[in-house]
């Protein structure tokens, strides 16, 4: 009896045991494993790392089907619906991530109007004129290998949209059609907000979808783009609005912060922006010899002697560190000298002559702190040197008084040595 | 001599008795040859030992042992103390060089076989102060509690925590509990201060004593007899290159002083090429290019096993070589001890040549 | 003189100069420096009644700037002010009581918690007592 049943529970867990298999039986994903083609045998293999999988869904979520069916008529049954065509992959998409009563199973918090949005876009209002070389979800998102955008390696990821836009963006033949430059991407490469993003690792680093939008991606207006701006550098904005240059700039229609410092390759600023500098920006509308550039002149110059004042400080400090004496202490104050600096700098936006001048004379005071302490460390730098000279000439006059003396003692053979 | 010079000897001769000893010292003897150059390393290591006990007892007057005060006290040592910085450095520097020159005193007797007998317990001593220096060094090392000092010791006691069965406690007991922290620097600094010196000198007073009962050993088959006497004549050429290294370590301390770092941060991330005090590297970098696994043994086990059996028989070499227990030369022992030297320096060297091993 | 007579002044000489100048360090070296300790994790940060409320006093902490705050309904408060951004200075925004970072924008709460901008960590928090007429900051533990 006993060995009966143990042939018959054996006999059991072997048919049960396909069953009992991770992953449910899907003949979609085995049947396209094995084509030839590699348009349709990828889906099979993406499919693994992709998010909707992880969240349980299968093949017939979204195409429809009978997955359990290894005979391809009975797979593709009424509910089949194939792959959606391009322009109509938004509403395809939109069918289950538009239904917040069906997104909320999954994530209460997940946004369910991404559809509506997008039709606001560039790209949604091309579509819907029809025409289909625009980017749908697919474009961005991938197909079936999807990860959340909080996922580093998703095309979506902060670090990787720049490549994601790219694809058409940079590509002369695509954008040859709309008229649009393909320069974008590169010249965001070359902007600190791309070295934060890359080098630093900074995510708060904004990439295109920060000031284009993500979904209702468009080209900020003119009007908007300072507001786009103001978002992370409001003090900037807001001295600016203060100053003449706003209703000026209003009045001429020139967008705020694009004027003068780009929109896609925002390169540092340097104070070879001001006046009679480098890469003068005031000459673009202010004549030499008028007030304004005038003003602007007394700012670059005295940022120039605030600077030059600075590095003699800090030169002073690594020479004197570079000798061995310790310089942490006037490193410190030098700390806030430079916090000045920035501050001064960013209040040219303000075009606030006085209060420029007003910082520049508190950090020079520090400066000058500086200054002396560094000369004081130059100094004991010198001290060390002669104390060391000292020392070692009264040593080497030692030694050379005692070898004289070991030479007499030894001399001797017959003292008592 | 002038009167007065008279006078106070004799004072302190009738209270002290120091004739005597003046006497043996006079009478003792040492030998010179061509060989006797490396006699005067003995002596410069005393010399350095002294040196670093007095920087550190100044030391220990502006120092805190704790890891709030610990690196800002060195700061203060460094930046504001009038010359803390000269202080500070001639300790750290002597260190290494102290270490330095305990190694050529121990290649050098051993390769002179000075070890042979009667002097097989002078070199045990010595033996004992080698690791007690090494623990100094190690110990040491720690108190600025910098980024350096923290990884390395964290390194360091990483490696003694694998040493099978004893391992773990063992490393609880160095750190004062599971991983580098305050306790650690009050233990370190307890060791480095009170009871490292403390060993140091009774084992040292012993090392000196035999070598001041025995004499100096002459290497076999050296047969001039030629002697120069202890007092004052070794003595006075001991002061020579005393002084000559004093000048040297001045002109280090001065153009090179020792830095003060950064801060030791636990949380962060082990640096890059952490490695140990050049002194360790040898056993250190022996451990990184010694195989995972030998014979089903894990390979940085078996090293460590091999580097305390080594050092076993290291300081039993006097009772394994009895052919210049017999005053024959014994070739095996030099080249085995020329190997060990050059193994030493070769590990040493590809530290830092080749640091990504 | 005769030649041991010269040596032998030679060599005291000599010692006494070699002496001499091992000995000026170490005696200028027990002298007290002017700055008496090392810095402090302790330190009086500021008198009773210096500041209004709502207002902040910038001071050095450790060789790093720090906030001491006055709050609007009169606590203390105390804070690294240097941004767990880009280091910059953080100062306190009395209009919005907050303590704002003018680099880009970074803000933080009372408590030192980030409340918006790219800041990704909270500014540390110091303990604040006030013993006598003084108000003293120190490291928490």
């Amino acid at each position: 009896m006993k060995s009966k049943f143990v042939s018959v529970l054996t006999v059991s867990l072997l048919l049960a045991l396909p069953l009992s298999l991770p992953g449910q039986k899907n003949s979609c994903i085995e049947c396209h494993k094995e084509l030839d083609e590699e348009k349709l045998r990828a889906p099979g293999e993406s499919y693994t790392t992709d998010i909707h999988r992880q969240f349980g869904l299968g093949c017939q979520d979204c195409h429809g089907g009978n997955p359990l069916q290894d005979d391809m008529e009975l797979a593709k049954d009424k509910s089949f619906k194939g792959a959606p065509e391009k322009a109509k992959i938004p509403e395809f998409c939109a069918s289950c991530h538009s239904n917040s009563e069906y997104m909320r199973r999954f994530n209460p918090n997940i946004r369910v109007d991404q559809l509506q949005v997008y039709w606001t876009s560039q790209h949604g209002q091309l579509l819907r004129k029809g025409d289909p070389n625009v980017a749908v979800c697919t474009d961005c998102h991938g197909v079936h290998g999807i990860q959340a955008s909080n996922f580093p390696k998703s095309t979506t990821f902060a670090w990787n949209i720049p490549q994601t836009c790219g694809r058409c963006h940079s590509s002369q033949d695509y954008m040859k059609a709309y008229g649009i430059p393909v320069n974008q991407v590169d010249d965001y490469k070359q902007s600190v907000h791309a070295r934060a993003l890359f080098e630093k690792k900074d995510l708060s680093a904004p990439v295109c979808n920060d000031c284009h939008g993500n979904h209702g991606a468009s080209p900020p207006e003119v009007t908007s783009i300072a507001f786009v701006c103001r978002q992370c550098h409001s003090s900037a904005g807001e001295l600016f609005s203060q100053s003449p240059h706003k209703p000026a700039f209003d009045g001429l229609g020139i967008s705020e912060c694009e004027a003068c410092h780009g929109n896609h390759k925002i390169l540092a600023p340097n104070d070879e922006m001001l006046a009679a500098g480098r890469n003068d920006i005031c000459s673009q509308c202010h004549d030499t010899g008028t007030e304004p550039y005038d003003a602007g002149l007394r700012m670059k110059k005295n940022l120039d002697h605030y600077v030059a004042s600075f590095q003699t400080a800090q030169d002073l400090l690594e020479r004197a560190e570079k000798q061995g004496v310790e310089v942490s202490e006037p490193r410190y104050k030098l700390q806030e000298a430079s916090t000045t600096l920035i501050l001064v700098r960013n209040l040219t936006h303000g075009l606030a002559l006085t209060a420029m001048e007003a910082k520049l004379n508190e950090g020079n005071k520090i400066i000058a702190e500086v200054k002396a302490l560094g000369e004081a460390a130059l100094k004991e730098a010198r001290f060390r040197k002669t104390g060391l000279v000292v020392a070692t000439v009264f040593i080497f006059l030692l030694a050379l008084a005692l070898y004289l003396k070991i030479r007499e003692l030894l001399s001797k053979p017959t003292s008592s040595t | 001599m002038s009167r007065l010079w008279q006078n106070v000897l004799s004072y302190f001769e009738t209270r002290f008795k120091f004739s005597a000893l003046i006497e043996f010292g006079k009478k003792k003897k040492v030998p010179e040859h061509k060989l006797s150059f490396w006699y005067y390393f003995g002596g410069l290591c005393l010399f350095l030992f002294i040196i670093q006990v007095l920087t550190g007892v100044m030391l220990l007057l502006y120092y805190t042992p704790s890891i709030d005060a610990a690196y800002e006290s060195i700061q203060f040592i460094m930046g504001q103390v009038k010359f803390g910085w000269l202080i500070r450095s001639v300790h750290s520097w002597t260190a290494n060089i102290l270490i330095g020159a305990i190694f050529v005193h121990m290649f050098s007797t051993f390769f002179l076989k000075a070890y042979r007998p009667p002097r097989e317990l002078t070199w045990a001593s010595g033996f004992f102060l080698l690791i007690l220096f090494l623990a100094f060094g190690f110990s040491g090392y720690l108190l600025p509690w910098n980024e350096l000092s923290f990884f390395a010791t964290r390194v360091g006691t990483d490696i003694a925590g694998t040493i099978p069965l004893v391992g773990k406690s063992l490393k609880t007991f160095i750190l004062g509990g599971p991983e580098v922290s305050g306790a650690t620097l009050s233990r370190f600094f307890w060791l480095h201060v009170a009871v490292l010196p403390a060993f140091a000198l009774l084992v040292l007073g012993v090392h000196i004593l035999l070598v001041q009962i025995l004499g100096i050993s002459k290497p076999i088959g050296i047969v001039e007899s030629k002697e120069i006497s202890f007092f004052p004549g070794f003595i006075l050429k001991d002061a020579l290159g005393w002084l000559l290294i004093l000048a040297a370590i001045g002109v280090l301390c001065v153009f090179f002083p020792w830095e003060v770092g950064q801060k030791a941060d636990p949380f962060s991330p082990t640096p890059l090429g952490i490695k140990p005090e050049w002194y360790f590297t040898f056993m250190f970098t022996t451990l990184k290019v010694i195989p995972s696994h030998i014979f089903s043994m894990e390979g940085e086990v078996l090293a460590i096993l091999a580097f305390m059996l080594g050092g076993l028989c290291w300081m039993l070499v006097p009772f394994l070589d009895r052919r210049s227990a017999h005053e024959m030369k014994s070739p095996a022992f030099s080249v085995a001890g020329l190997f060990i030297l050059l193994y030493i320096i070769v590990m040493t060297a590809l530290t830092y040549f080749a640091p990504r091993l | 003189m005769n030649r041991r007579k010269f040596v032998n002044f030679f060599l005291g000489g000599a010692l006494l100069g070699t002496v001499a100048s091992l000995l000026y360090p170490v005696i200028r070296y027990l002298i007290p420096p002017r700055q008496v300790e090392a810095l402090a994790k302790r330190i009086a940060a500021a008198k009773v009644g210096e500041l209004a409320p709502n207002s902040a006093k910038l001071f050095k902490f450790s060789s790093s700037p720090a906030l001491l705050i006055n709050t609007a309904e009169g606590q203390l408060r105390a804070f690294s002010a240097v941004c767990t951004h880009l280091a910059c200075t953080v100062w306190y925004e009395s209009d919005t009581e907050t303590l704002f970072c003018p680099c880009h924008n970074g803000r933080f709460d009372l408590a030192g918690n980030v409340i918006s901008g790219p800041p990704p960590r909270p500014l540390e928090a110091y303990n604040v007592e006030v013993v006598g007429g003084e108000i003293f900051v120190s490291k928490k533990a």
